[in-house]
């Protein structure tokens, strides 16, 4: 089963969430970071590092003793990311998406494709967990295809939480799509319903089977518990606003290490999904 | 001429969830009338502040997006060979074979080879991009549709308008509120700024994902700002991150403190500055600090 961790709006507790059920499953559990962007999951596990692969897009190169300056590739292109003004093409790799398509519509076979790189998938191993995680590099803007290298290494028989990126769009589309259940993990204020509406929707447009979790429960009101009601979205789990759970945060900390009073929470957590999905939640 | 003197604030975190939305609205409170483009289009959460006035809306297009006319396909499997992103779905026993609209990345490759020429392409409506009044100034803001992609587009297009806007009435100054990440719509949101402020926390991730975006900063050359919100959570890991911050080459701007009455002044329609916040008077030095006015 996957668990994707995922929440419309940032700094909500996805990775505490997901770093803290990776801990309560423990031996054999994959946990992959699909925050790509600012993979955080590694600071509170620690562990050492087993592995990294470089990840790389297709881009187009332009072998110019073959090419007749027809311009078909800039006219298919979608992206602009391969121009001609009349003379060879000019390749801008960073628009490039990866299709492959200006090699295939290229007359004289004239574009091949070589790999650029955007990020790392690394992989450590800590106390039997297996962390998998993407890092995109600096200035690339395109993070789903690191993502879905990221996933791409997921061992379909053992239990996989994944830690997806914040927000509604393309990135997180490309973490949770294939998850078997989403966690939204919210906080209960202005932004926190606005943002967790957003994401409700676009979990619903996946058809995904999903749950909520309050974090830092008693910050603001009762309006994301009202709105969970009203649309029968199950809470699973509440987490209050501790301090000395944002102190142990700070430090890079899981909450069921330093806390452990807490570590029943998650345990909890883990059944009512389990339980939910017996039901034939959705 | 009137270009060269508008400066552009954006406000940004690495980390979401740092307070960048709140401080930015009251940075909108305290600029004097600011055009404010909020351009986390993701997970918009200024106007829930601002209260806007939508007094222009326009529909936000942003490409296009396959689809398989099933009358006309006839199941050669040539859209699944050449589709790389997964998005095509064989059909089962006797049924067309469909596009993923999710998955589809608006490529135009299967549309190209389809033998029957049976895959549409029509333009694709990605969400909406408003210009409202708020009390602090006027603001553009943006919705991405469900599931949409392309939300740096959306972001260079709510940027865009806001600085005509600011050309065209004559305002100082933009204040950009950022999304969180170092990805596309972070790229959109600061190229070409005049200045970022990076809001970050005291916390293991705050201080990682510092790291990575203040390397963004400079990898385009805007000049960065750093303050640490909430602060005095961890007092030795704020003193890390302005180091940090300084070895990097970006200036502090400040220290906010760890205030709960933040989320007040949220449900209350709020800027933090607006009410009688412990932080308020953090957030005007820090405003001040960054000389804009």
């Amino acid at each position: 089963m996957i668990l994707a961790v995922a929440s419309g709006k940032g700094g909500t507790g996805k990775t505490t969430v997901s770093v803290n059920l990776a801990r309560t499953i423990g031996h054999g559990v994959q946990l992959l970071d699909c925050d790509v962007e600012e993979p955080n999951a590694h600071l509170f596990l620690g562990g050492r590092e087993t592995g990294s692969e470089i990840v790389t897009i297709p881009i187009p190169e332009v072998d110019e003793s073959l090419c007749i300056a027809c311009g078909e590739c800039g006219r298919f292109c979608r992206y602009h990311a391969i121009v001609t003004f009349g003379s060879t093409p000019l390749v801008f790799s960073e628009l490039c998406h990866g299709c492959g398509g200006c090699a295939m519509v290229c007359p004289r076979e004239a574009i091949r494709e070589t790999g650029r790189r955007i990020g790392v998938v690394e992989t450590r191993e800590t106390d039997g967990i297996t962390l998998i995680q993407g890092r995109l590099d600096i200035g690339v803007a395109m993070a789903p295809p690191l993502i879905r290298a990221v996933k791409a290494r997921l061992k379909k028989e053992t239990a996989a939480i994944l830690d997806a990126p914040p927000g509604t769009s393309c990135p997180v589309i490309a973490a949770v799509r294939g998850a078997d259940f989403v966690l939204l993990v919210t906080e209960p204020t202005p932004f926190g319903l606005h943002d967790l509406r957003l994401a409700v929707d676009m979990i619903r447009e996946l058809s995904i089977p999903f749950g909520v979790v309050v974090n830092r429960m008693g910050v603001g009101d009762d309006r994301v518990h009202r709105f969970c009601r009203e649309q029968e979205i199950p809470v699973l789990l509440e987490i209050p606003d501790d301090r000395r759970i944002a102190e142990a945060y700070s430090r890079g900390e899981p909450i069921v290490d330093a806390l452990p009073e807490y570590a029943s929470h998650f345990a909890t957590l883990l059944w009512n999904i389990r339980e939910f999905r017996n039901a034939g939640g959705r | 001429m009137p270009e060269a003197k508008i400066q552009e604030l954006v406000i940004i975190s690495g980390k979401g969830g740092t307070g960048k939305t709140s401080i930015a609205a009251s940075f909108a409170v305290l600029a004097g009338f600011p055009v404010i483009a909020d351009c986390d289009v993701d997970a918009a959460d200024m106007h829930l502040i601002l209260a806007p006035s939508v007094r222009e809306r326009h529909e936000f297009r942003c490409g296009n997006e396959a689809v398989i006319r099933a009358a006309d396909c006839i199941r050669c499997g040539k859209c699944l060979e050449v589709c790389r992103f997964d998005a095509v779905i064989a059909g089962g026993e006797g049924e067309s074979y469909a596009i993923d609209p999710v998955a589809c990345e608006g490529c135009g490759v299967c549309v190209r080879f389809c033998p029957e020429q049976a895959v549409d392409f029509p333009e694709s409506l990605c969400g909406e991009w408003m210009v409202s009044e708020t009390r602090c100034g006027p603001m553009v803001h943006a919705r991405l549709g469900i599931a949409a992609e392309n939300s740096g587009k959306l972001v260079s297009t709510v940027r865009r308008e806001a600085r005509r806007l600011a050309e065209e009435k004559g305002h100082g100054l933009v204040l950009v509120d950022g999304p969180p990440g170092i990805g596309c719509p972070v790229i959109a949101s600061m190229t070409g700024a005049s200045q970022a402020l990076v809001v970050t926390e005291p916390t293991v991730s705050g201080e990682h994902d510092l790291e990575r975006v203040l390397k963004l900063a400079r990898h385009f050359d805007i000049p960065a700002a750093v303050c640490v919100n909430k602060w005095d959570l961890n007092p030795d890991m704020t003193e890390r991150i302005e180091a940090l911050a300084s070895s990097s080459g970006a200036r502090i701007a400040g220290r906010i403190r760890y205030d709960r009455t933040v989320t007040l002044a949220q449900i209350q329609e709020k800027a933090v500055v607006e009410i009688d916040a412990p932080s308020a008077g953090d957030i005007r030095l820090v405003w001040e600090t960054l000389g804009l006015k």
